[in-house]
């Protein structure tokens, strides 16, 4: 399923288009096209999100940081900080072996190796927190033997850290195997030939070249780890100041009409979701930035 | 090949393999065989019929239906999203692009419960939907709107690149041979956009139908009405019914292979009619 948050240089291309006559529409259909669209970015979009903010503020300053502030709030935010901390550095480590086999060499079944990969974006989140219940709950397969060893996997943390490492799986990976695949292997294999060790041909060689897609991929996964909400449900039985994380924290607050505070808890999330959004473009822009700097080097 | 897989420069392969595979086994693989393992502790009888009962049909029948208009109307209104992100200069652009994915970064819950705020009755939105007898939030509508927002970035997205490699050249030719801008459109590029938007439509689609945290704050959940398959999973959990619950998932997992295969086709048909790789 890549091609979604796939990587893409931001380089804008409008004027090429509005130069010229032949692709050019008229000014009606222009205005048009550019109203629907905006209208329905500004309805679909930018609604949703300013609606957090004020809501959360709607019973003022001292309201919001009370909700901000008070213990279940703190676990939460320390649960999800924990649980992305855990699952976002496996999943890098994961993501750069995978995209270095897959990249640098040929064998049998890549193909359907790289849509093995993508398998966990196109399950259910809810399925995902299921399959570790089924493993690990009180009837599950090692259910006797968990409750016999006093180890709590389902309703405590290391289920919450199984699904979230279950849902952010592919988010590295697929990011860096398109990457690697389009940079080919002779810079490395030159590096080698000269006499570099493995590890010093990646850390030198490769990833200078996949800096930016690691770091794009590496957020992503972050804000997922961070905001999953389906899986983590599903493992987490609710207990607060213990297994709930923010978005769940979220869900607890709103079911009990507390909604200026589910809304605070709500915005701090969103604005987890804001910064992600701005390193993101950051990280394009730098990407086009090397991109026509290296064309002119190769021009000049 | 027999030389290349004898001979190889770099190093690295057998442990970066190996561990992708242990590692991918373990977090994925063993874990989702488990669901088709719980599976075989039903007869065939039993298990057709808790995927049959009239309360999970009609589950399938909302979740698949509505992620399918939800993903139809994200791909008529991402591709003029898209269109106008690539073709036009306007106020504010770079702010509308970097906010298209805002989808894939807001967490679901948050989502779910702004959505809900603006649809209620007295919600900027809702207020206004109300007095024309529109009800959205608590209603099946609602779980629409919940599903074309976290499908609309598959969409523009997957439509976008394809959009920026476009020669001007085409339409040129096309112009000069004497067709009108909609013509050019339809004959040319939309042959050209069509892989792509077809791949965002399935990656939308198969997003919607597992979606769970931005629909249950609007959907109101109400059995045979408003209910989606995946909060079947969870009520079924939550009554202990373990291998209900597990047989359910077994259709939704058929469901997601089966999309996941026809958008792979789909990404293969976009490479070899653009050119582009994945």
């Amino acid at each position: 399923m890549a091609g979604a948050t796939t990587f893409h240089i931001g380089i804008d291309h409008a004027h090429r288009f509005e130069s010229k006559a032949a692709t050019r529409e008229t000014p009606v259909v222009k205005w048009l096209i550019l109203g629907i669209s905006l209208t329905f970015f500004v309805v679909f979009l930018l609604m949703p999100l300013i609606a957090v903010f004020v809501e959360a503020f709607r019973k003022g300053w001292e309201t919001y940081l009370t909700a901000l502030v008070e213990p279940d709030a703190l676990s939460a935010i320390k649960l999800t900080i924990l649980a992305a901390v855990i699952s976002v550095p496996l999943n890098l480590v994961f993501g750069v072996c995978a995209a270095w086999a897959i990249a640098k060499f040929e064998f049998r079944g890549k193909q359907f190796l790289i849509t093995l990969i993508d398998l966990p974006f196109s399950v259910s989140p809810v399925i995902a927190g299921l399959v570790f219940v089924l493993l690990f709950g009180a009837q599950g397969w090692f259910g006797s033997w968990l409750s016999d060893n006093d180890i709590r996997i389902i309703f405590a943390v290391p289920g919450i850290v199984l699904a979230t490492l279950f849902v952010t799986f592919p988010f590295v990976a697929r990011e860096l195997i398109p990457l690697m695949q389009a940079q080919g292997r002779e810079e490395e294999e030159a590096a080698v030939v000269l006499g570099a060790r493995g590890f010093q041909t990646f850390w030198y060689v490769t990833l200078p070249n996949i800096k930016w897609g690691l770091m794009y991929g590496v957020i992503l996964c972050n804000a997922r780890a961070m905001g999953e909400f389906g899986a983590v449900s599903v493992v987490s039985g609710h207990i607060r100041g213990q297994t709930n994380t923010l978005p769940l924290h979220v869900e607890i607050l709103y079911n009990e009409y507390q909604f200026a505070a589910a809304f605070a808890a709500a915005s701090v999330l969103a604005v987890l979701a804001l910064v992600t959004l701005v390193i993101k473009t950051w990280v394009e822009n730098r990407a086009a930035q090397s991109h026509k700097d290296s064309n002119r080097d190769d021009a000049s | 090949m027999a030389a290349t897989k004898t001979f190889r420069v770099l190093p690295g392969f057998n442990i970066t393999l190996g561990f992708t595979l242990a590692y991918l086994s373990l977090i994925v693989l063993i874990p989702l065989s488990a669901v088709f393992l719980k599976t075989t502790s039903l007869s065939f009888a039993e298990y057709w019929h808790v995927v049959t009962a009239p309360r999970v049909v009609a589950t399938y029948k909302l979740s698949f239906g509505l992620s399918l208009v939800a993903a139809a109307i994200n791909s008529v209104f991402g591709l003029m999203l898209a269109w106008a992100l690539v073709r036009y200069s306007f106020p504010g652009k770079r702010l509308v692009d970097a906010l298209v994915d805002l989808p894939f970064a807001l967490p679901t819950a948050v989502a779910g419960i702004a959505l809900t705020a603006l649809y209620a009755k007295n919600g900027w939105i809702g207020q206004y939907l109300d007095p024309l007898g529109i009800q959205v939030a608590f209603k099946p509508l609602g779980i629409l709107v919940a599903l074309v927002f976290i499908g609309l970035p598959f969409v523009v997205r997957t439509v976008q690149p394809i959009l920026e490699d476009l020669d001007t050249e085409l339409e040129e030719a096309a112009t000069s041979l004497g067709a009108h801008r909609w013509q050019t459109f339809r004959h040319v590029i939309l042959p050209i956009l069509l892989p792509a938007l077809l791949t965002g439509f399935a990656l939308a689609f198969a997003r919607a139908v597992g979606e769970y945290g931005s629909v249950i704050f609007i959907a109101g959940n109400i059995p045979m009405v408003s209910e989606i398959t995946p909060l079947m999973i969870i009520t079924k959990l939550e009554q202990y019914d373990y291998a209900g619950a597990t047989a359910i998932a077994t259709v939704m997992l058929m469901l997601s292979f089966t999309l996941l295969l026809i958008i792979n086709g789909l990404q293969a048909w976009t490479s070899k009619r653009t050119g582009r790789d994945r």
